[in-house]
């Protein structure tokens, strides 16, 4: 389980979120909802252990080890993955050679060889759709922002994460992209019993990945908790009515 | 202290306690024959009477003495005022001959060079290899099928005494021994270094190697390179340099020639990994004749200042020059690098990609020359440099210089600074890399243009020695 307790956090002084309890299991989906700037992402940049975002009170756990203090990387060996909002681009950094980095870092018995591994990868690109050659350039060089979040996918099959964090995956993308993205995330969910946090501001994504729990936050607090009927009343109303 | 989250304190010490430079080891010194220190007529004289030299190239060493003695020190480029001529150990002979297999190399040697993965390496995929430790070539091979071909590949002395006549042709006259006072310096008390003819229409399908050494403390290695490339012909030369951290200082300062025949091509290709004790003052020049082609791939890692810009003299129509320069100036470093690229005739095309990182408050520095003669119609250069600055105490410049005094001309010259983003870091980080690992992705990254252009072997030594860098970098 990944756990969330009394979480403050600021930025630059400035306090962004507070008192935030949250809870995510595996095999589950937890939709986190709320307006811009209601600090959505922030939660999920603390989760991933950002420098910018300062733990000011509260602790984080992953199946019960704290990860409050870890760095990002120990996160992610714990089995954390961030897919981010705006993926940076390493322009020649080889994607091929970076995957197969991750896949030896995550997978350390039974592991395919090189050829079968690029095998693997041509066939889950495949799936996603992704360009032919895209693979063979640079980490997001040139990417459109579709291409990023597929890459962001391709990243979190190899290193198979326990806890997936989805931070607006589905902005910029259209509804084709959207559609393969979440299906492959509930597959995730269905095989590995992945958790999945999905940080939204639509509804959209969430008719194809269906929520548990819907956790609603606003100006940094947690302002509601339920169920996926919540998110039909914020289709309807929007969440500046919910006041 | 890293930047992100805590790190361990167990995991911190172990970061510190390595050492980033592996070649760092010295051996037990044992010589034939080491000079006095410091440089007087007398040194010069003795080094042409050790080699058995006529009396012509001791005339040349004599006279280029002279020269190093009026010519000032540069003052343009790294701080040089530290360097003590006097301290200076010139010539060190450290086995009697020159062996044609490992065997007959003294056993330290020998050690040394199985350390550095020489022997391997030359089984594996090199078509010759010379090794020269302090002044004097100690080892030298070159494959039979080669050989047959009527390619000389052998130490400069040995090419002085059996082909005179080859070496006089250009010896000096692509870099004239008053060109610079490091040059002057160079010609006075050379030493060892490769010579290497390739007949015309011969193309040397696997890499020629040096490998330089420098083992004993305050020493100065003055290798001279001469390589002639006859018309159609293609030669690709690589060399590698590393010596033993000492707490005291080193120089070396080589003189490199090159003629390249008409649609000749060479590239030369240089790792230079030298500790951070040594001074690495070069000149590299090349002669390109018409259609010929010049590439040198220039890799600077080590080192404690290095100024170095290959040259090209675009002397024949059409001919190319290109220079692909990597530094990377770590804790204490000045690396001084670049290119030079001098258009005498039509049609010339050059391109110098320069890429720099900066590290641990190192220096690094692009200075470059694009000269374009009267004459040197519809020609064309472009020059691309890069620098990345990984913290705040390190530092890039560039000095791009342009002569351009001829109209019908193209020149494009592009440079960016840029540093290692917090959000390039923290994305690779929560991909499960460690600090030092992500660095080294964006770092091996951005210089991929250049390394894609090695020989796979070289590749992959570099992006390690890289890696290990940043490993060392990181607290």
């Amino acid at each position: 389980m990944l756990q969330i307790k009394k979480i403050n956090v600021s930025v630059e002084g400035k306090p962004i979120l507070s008192d935030i309890n949250l809870e995510l299991k595996t095999g589950e989906v937890v939709a986190l909802m709320g307006p811009n700037g209601s600090g959505k992402s922030s939660l999920a940049y603390t989760l991933a252990g950002h420098p910018k975002y300062l733990v000011d009170k509260g602790k984080m756990f992953l199946d019960e080890k704290e990860i409050t203090g870890l760095t990002p990387n120990e996160r992610a060996i714990l089995g954390l993955f961030l897919a981010n909002q705006a993926p940076v681009a390493i322009p020649g950094l080889g994607i091929k050679s970076f995957l197969w980095q991750i896949y030896k870092k995550f997978e350390s018995e039974k592991r395919m060889d090189l050829v079968k591994f690029r095998n693997w990868l041509d066939e889950e690109a495949d799936k996603l759709q992704l360009k032919n050659g895209l693979l063979d350039r640079g980490l997001n060089d040139g990417f459109s922002g579709g291409e990023r979040k597929k890459m962001e996918v391709l990243q979190m099959l190899v290193s198979k994460p326990k806890y997936i964090i989805l931070d607006e995956i589905d902005s910029g993308l259209d509804v084709d992209a959207l559609k393969i993205i979440a299906l492959r995330v509930k597959r995730m969910v269905k095989d590995n019993k992945v958790g999945v946090l999905v940080i939204t501001h639509y509804s959209r994504i969430l008719k194809y990945l269906k929520a548990d729990k819907v956790v609603i936050i606003e100006k940094g607090k947690v302002k509601e908790i339920g169920g996926m009927e919540l998110v039909e009343k914020i289709e309807d109303k929007g969440f500046e009515e919910k006041k | 202290m890293s930047r992100f989250a805590p790190i361990k304190e167990e995991n911190k010490k172990k970061k510190w306690e390595k050492s980033p430079y592996e070649y760092g080891f010295s051996s037990p010194e044992k010589y034939v024959f080491k000079s006095k220190r410091g440089l007087n007529e007398e040194v010069v004289r003795m080094i042409s009477s050790m080699k058995s030299e006529d009396k012509k190239m001791r005339d040349f060493r004599l006279e280029s003495y002279k020269i190093f003695l009026e010519k000032s020190m540069p003052t343009w480029g790294a701080d040089l005022s530290t360097i003590d001529f006097n301290n200076i150990f010139y010539y060190v002979k450290a086995a009697k001959n020159e062996g044609k297999k490992w065997a007959d190399v003294p056993k330290e040697i020998k050690d040394t060079y199985d350390k550095l993965g020489i022997p391997e390496a030359e089984k594996a995929y090199l078509g010759g290899v010379k090794a020269q430790y302090e002044s004097e070539v100690i080892y030298g091979s070159l494959l039979k099928r080669l050989r047959d071909k009527g390619i000389i590949f052998c130490g400069m002395d040995e090419a002085l005494a059996k082909y005179p006549d080859l070496v006089w042709s250009h010896f000096g006259k692509i870099v004239p021994k008053g060109d610079n006072k490091f040059a002057a310096l160079n010609s006075a008390v050379w030493s060892g270094g490769s010579f290497i003819y390739v007949p015309k229409g011969v193309k040397v399908d696997l890499p020629l190697q040096a490998y330089f050494r420098i083992n004993t403390q305050n020493m100065g290695q003055f290798e001279r390179t001469l390589i002639i490339v006859d018309e159609g012909a293609f030669v690709h030369y690589v060399e590698g340099c590393t010596a033993p951290i000492y707490t005291t200082d080193s120089l070396h300062a080589a003189v490199v020639e090159i003629w390249i025949g008409k649609g000749a091509r060479c590239r030369y290709t240089t790792i230079q990994n030298w500790s951070t004790n040594v001074y690495n003052l070069v000149t590299k020049r090349a002669w390109v004749e018409e259609n010929g082609v010049m590439e040198w791939v220039d890799g600077n890692l080590g080192s404690k200042i290095n100024m170095k810009y290959p040259s090209v003299i675009l002397a024949g129509k059409g001919a190319h020059g290109e220079i692909l320069s990597v530094a990377v100036a770590g804790k204490g470093q000045h690396q001084d690098a670049g290119g030079k690229c001098i258009h005498l005739a039509e049609n010339t095309t050059s391109r110098i990609i320069s890429k720099s990182i900066s590290l641990n408050g190192g220096r690094s520095s692009y200075r470059g020359l694009i000269q374009m003669n009267k004459g040197a119609k519809n020609s064309r250069s472009k020059v691309v440099c890069d620098a990345l600055i990984l913290d705040k105490e390190s530092r890039s410049d560039t000095y791009p210089t342009n002569k351009i005094m001829e109209s019908e001309v193209t020149l494009e010259h592009e440079a960016t600074v840029s540093k290692i983003g917090e959000e390039q870091l923290f994305y690779l980080m929560s991909r499960g890399f460690e600090e030092h690992e992500a660095e080294a992705m964006v770092v091996n990254g951005f210089i991929e243009p250049i390394v894609k252009e090695l020989p796979m072997e070289y590749s992959v030594e570099l992006n390690r020695l890289i890696s290990l860098q940043m490993e060392g970098s990181v607290g």
